[in-house]
């Protein structure tokens, strides 16, 4: 028997595809989000709209948090540590947490290097904003990528130009002769045995979700339609007029997301989404989207 | 009835239902994502896909399936449910609401603990050969107790991890999730024999 493997890793991430992973603070929340549908929690001390708002280090959430809402709920639970910090990944490990996202939302803690994740039996998610950082992190242990658009702004539009960069650059990659490959791998610094699999499959190697200012059952439409195997929702349900109403039609969005009839029924009268943030009203170096490489 | 006339749909409501088309595809059969219940109309067989069973039961009840399958599964039309399509064609489910009844097998969701607890072994058939089957197991159910009328496929140690009654084939394991066809190429058996017995 054995477990920790690769396939273990990836599997549950495909398990995952086709639904909606939702940020949840609390115990309610996380049944508010299990009743609506969603296919994992991340549980975190704070969303990101309010991370942003507080400023300061974001860290790991308590543990008391993460253990009451894993207890509260069947759907497995996520949680995230700092960019390359491995002791807090260890700590997620221990509580027998079912995935870490080793998140640019949270304060890094190690500008260089991120969690070496081989180490690791749980699985890991990372953020990525092209090809070639999906490649690092997958090259590191990663069992699954998110898109990172920029959390917290209840705006879709840098998750849809990290979907569209990776989309383009997964496409460049698979055209081009085998000569041509380790010169990319060089460009993206990616590891050359990643992009050859790349040019060799044209996908991926992993599920890859999108994540980052995704807050209408017409974002998650968008994005799907542009290729993400499934939705990450941060501020976008708890910070929305009516969560579980915004939530269960998320939900139904991203299963029909090809389907505008079913889309208009699910997006009537859902009262307010979350309050946006127009990017450019953002200063550069509060930007969580550059945070890693 | 050669395979490649068999037509199977895949529930596509959420999981792993493309790893299945792709199964399919593979041992030359016609496979076709389901998302809305009259597709059902048009396929011989039907496979439930591994994802969250809450998710999918959520969707199968909001889309109104319930009917349509009931009707799938009177007809005889085999059913196989991979791990949360397990949990949903049980007759009882541990402490949640019962499942859609179709075999008489009492099942436990995340039986073997979280996701730090999957596993894969190799493990003995019933068919298809001496040879072993690499089964992958994430957050696996357990199937508690099966009727007298369930026939067990496999098993490892004392756990029931592949069994069938009449039409419906159940696995609490992910044989999508890997290259030895031997379990998606029964489940068309049991199809191209259904066929047969209806005309």
């Amino acid at each position: 028997m054995e477990k920790g493997t690769l396939k273990l890793k990836t599997g549950l991430a495909e398990m995952l595809k086709g639904g909606v992973i939702m940020d949840v603070t609390s115990v309610e929340q996380a049944k508010i989000a299990e009743e609506a549908g969603a296919v994992s929690v991340m549980a975190l001390e704070r969303i990101p709209a309010d991370i942003r708002a507080a400023g300061g280090v974001a860290r790991m959430t308590d543990p008391e948090i993460i253990l009451k809402i894993m207890d509260a709920v069947t759907i497995p639970v996520m949680a995230k540590c700092r960019i390359g910090h491995f002791a807090e990944a260890q700590i997620l490990e221990s509580l027998g947490i079912d995935y870490i996202d080793e998140s640019e939302v949270l304060t890094p803690a190690d500008e260089k290097h991120h969690v070496n994740k081989w180490n690791f039996k749980v699985p890991f998610v990372c953020g990525a904003t092209n090809l070639g950082e999906a490649l690092r992190r997958i090259g590191e242990g990663a069992a699954m990528i998110r898109t990172k658009g920029e959390a917290g702004t209840g705006n879709v539009v840098e998750a849809v130009r990290h979907m569209r960069t990776i989309r383009d650059e997964i496409k460049k990659a698979a055209a081009l002769p085998k000569e041509e490959l380790m010169s990319v791998a060089k460009e993206m610094g990616a590891p050359y045995e990643l992009v050859v699999l790349v040019n060799e499959t044209g996908k991926l190697p992993v599920v890859n979700f999108s994540a980052g200012g995704i807050s209408t059952p017409a974002d998650a439409s968008l994005i799907m339609q542009l290729g993400a195997d499934g939705v990450f929702v941060g501020s976008g349900i708890f910070k929305s007029e009516n969560p579980l109403k915004m939530a269960k039609a998320i939900v139904e969005a991203t299963t029909h997301y090809k389907n505008p009839e079913i889309l208009a029924k699910v997006s009537k009268g859902l009262g307010n989404a979350m309050n946006g943030i127009e990017l450019s009203k953002i200063p550069n170096e509060e930007l969580m989207s550059a945070r890693g490489w | 009835m050669t395979k490649r006339g068999v037509s199977v749909g895949v529930l596509a409501l959420q999981g792993a239902f493309r790893e299945h088309v792709y199964s399919i595809r593979l041992c030359g059969a016609r496979a076709i994502e389901i998302k809305f219940p009259y597709q059902l109309d048009e396929v011989d067989g039907l496979i439930i896909p591994g994802g969250e069973s809450t998710t999918i039961r959520k969707l199968i009840n909001k889309y109104g399936f319930r009917y349509y399958l009931d009707e799938f599964n009177r007809s005889k039309k085999p059913i196989f449910g991979t791990c949360a399509g397990l949990i949903l064609v049980a007759k009882k489910v541990l402490n949640e609401d019962a499942g859609l009844g179709y075999i008489d097998i009492e099942a436990q969701r995340n039986s073997y603990g979280r996701q730090i607890d999957s596993f894969e072994e190799y493990v003995k058939l019933k068919f298809g050969g001496e040879e072993k089957f690499k089964a992958i197991f994430i957050r696996a159910p357990k199937i508690l107790k099966a009727g007298p009328d369930v026939a067990i496929l496999s098993k490892i140690n004392d756990n029931i991890i592949l069994a069938r009654q009449n039409n419906i084939l159940v696995s609490t394991f992910h044989p999508e999730l890997q290259k030895d066809m031997r379990i998606h190429e029964y489940f068309l058996k049991m199809i191209g024999k259904s066929i047969k017995r209806e005309n």
